[in-house]
This record gives structure tokens, sequence and C-alpha cells, in this order.
């Protein structure tokens, strides 16, 4: 039997540098990820700034907009109330940046030989960097609104007092797993998500390597999945992006309402 | 048993998490679609509450797949 070539499915998720630049022994270069994370703000740049019309019957790119800053406006309004309006940019920087991320991982650019797509928040120090700041914000509104007496959201109305230490630190350690939370749910999904597509595409190759039998049992099995789970990441993509949206939110509401 | 081997026995093992976390998303859908399908004028209320929880269950089997992840290729 002729050696199996081992799957890499980890390989579509390497950083390369297009740009080395090294200032100080620190590696500072332009790499394919800050390449992608720059088509995503000229994405979400560029359908904002082309929708921001003031008509009063709008056009067909200004109703898209305004649905979808809409969308994140309602969001907010529910969960926070009318005082949390003023969080309503952060929540849909977040929002649009996540899901225009996931989105751009998914484009079926290796039509082109050589090149690749590449999901930005498929790694962790993206993804967590952006929990810390939604954890970062929420800590910085509640010691501001309510300096010392935001350590009252640990101890949930109507504890009987016996109880208070152990509620108190099974609430405090509930807080402090929540930047950790939200960064590792959208990582894996992203991960998972398109580790699971090069498997199934790796198993269409080798199966069109194997000759016509073995071709039609794997390779046509194989594909009619790939695409059925395009189309679920498609949706894993939204969904992730509109429950990282909607946890800072309840977040923010601990931060601002205190209960 | 040698190192390897175990390694991936470990990793298969915390793999079975991911299963157990598929059958509490269903019910979480399930539910949602059980109630809905009953009250449909107040499902759309709740499809935030529907994706928080969706949101939880998919939580815990992403942690049990970074298990064996890190089973496999850190420990």
């Amino acid at each position: 039997m002729a050696a199996e070539s081992k799957i890499d499915p980890m390989h579509q998720f390497t950083v390369e540098p297009i740009v080395p630049l090294h200032i100080g022994g620190y590696d500072i270069s332009f790499t394919n990820s800050s390449l992608w994370l720059l088509i995503t703000l000229a994405l979400i740049f560029g359908f904002v700034a082309m929708g921001m019309r003031r008509d009063l019957v709008p056009g067909r790119w200004q109703m898209a907009v305004e649905g979808l800053t809409g969308f994140i406006d309602d969001m907010v309004r529910v969960n926070i109330g009318p005082e949390g309006r003023k969080y309503m940019p952060f929540v849909f920087s977040l929002f649009a940046f996540i899901l225009v991320s996931n989105l751009l991982g998914l484009l079926p650019l290796a039509i082109i030989p050589g090149l690749h797509p590449f999901t930005t928040t498929s790694h962790f120090s993206i993804t967590g960097i952006l929990a810390v700041m939604s954890f970062g914000l929420v800590l910085v509104i509640g010691f501001w609104r309510h300096g010392l007496h935001f350590f009252s959201l640990f101890i949930p109305h109507g504890t009987p007092k016996p109880m208070i230490p152990l509620i108190a630190a099974i609430e405090f350690i509930s807080f402090m797993v929540r930047p950790f939370s939200l960064g590792l749910r959208l990582f894996v999904a992203m991960i998972a998500g398109h580790i699971l597509m090069e498997v199934f595409g790796s198993f269409v190759v080798s199966g069109l390597n194997g000759g016509p039998l073995i071709a039609a049992v794997v390779s046509l099995p194989s594909l009619l999945l790939i695409i059925g789970i395009l189309a679920l990441e498609l949706l894993v993509c939204a969904i992730q992006a509109y429950v990282f949206a909607l946890l800072t939110t309840l977040y923010l509401n601990d931060a601002v309402n205190l209960h | 048993m040698d190192y390897e081997s175990a390694k991936v026995i470990g990793a298969g093992l915390a793999a079975i998490g991911v299963g157990t976390a598929a059958i509490g998303v269903g019910l979480v859908f399930g539910q949602f679609l059980n109630s809905a399908l009953r009250n449909p004028a107040a499902a759309d209320g709740q499809q935030g509450r529907l994706f928080i929880g969706f949101a939880a269950a998919e939580l815990l089997g992403l942690i049990a797949f970074t298990v064996a992840i890190l089973i496999l290729f850190v420990v």
C-alpha cells in the first residue's frame, strides 16, 4: 500500500508575513491576518458610508444600513433600557466586525490557485482581545457609575444570609470566566467549522486519487457534505456574531442596571 | 500503553463531550419549537433568549472540543 499522506487541517490558519517589519526585536510584520483585517474594515466602512444618506424615503442601500443599525439599536434598547443607546456604536462595531470577519473566511477564493481566504476571528488573539474589550468596558462602566457598590452585583436580591459567602464566590467565578468564554466561543466555532471543511475536502481529493470506484463512494458524498456544512457555517457565522453582541449587551446591562 | 496512544485515546474520550453537548443544543431548540408552536404570537419575542440558551449549551461542547485539542497537541 502506498503511504497515506496525513491530513493537515491546521495549515489554513497559519499567519504568514507579507511585508516583514522588525523594530527592536519585535516582529510587527504586515501579515495576511492584517491584510484581512484591513479588508474587513474597508468593507464595513464602505457599506455604512454608502448608506449614510438622509433621504426621507430611503433607497435600498440606505434601507439596508438602517436595517442593520436598527437591529442593533433595538437589541441594545430592549436589553439595557433607554440609556443603553449610547453603547450602540460599540456593540454595532463588534457585531459588524465579527460578522464580516467570519463571512470573509468562507469566500471561495481557493478557486484561484495559490489564494485562500483567511478567517481573522479564527485566532484566539483576535477574539480574546474583542472579549477583553467587552469585559473591560463592562468593568469601567460599572465602577464609573456605581463605584464600590458595583460589587453588590455578586449578591443577588434575597439570598439568605448564611449562603452569601458561597453565592458570592460562585457569582464572582462565573463573572470572571465571562471574557474567556466570550472569546473561546467565537474562536472554537470558527476553527471547528473550517477544520471540518478541510477534512472533508481532503477526503474528496484522496478519493479522487484512489480510482473511479473509490471516487464515487468517497468523493461524491464528501462533496455534498461540504456543501451542506458550508450552508451551516454561514448560519453559524451569523449566529456567533449575534451571540457575541447579545452577550456583550447583557453584560453591559449588568454593569449599567446592576441587577 | 505508550504516551502517544494514551494521548489519542484521551482525545477521543474528551470528544464524547461534544456529542453530549449536541444533545443539549437539540434540547434547547426543541423546547423552543415545542412552545413556539403552542403560542406562535409570543415566539418572536423570545428569540433572543433562544440564542442565549444555544450559546451557553454550545460553549460547553466547544470547551470539550478544546480539551480534546489540548490533550492531542499541547500536553
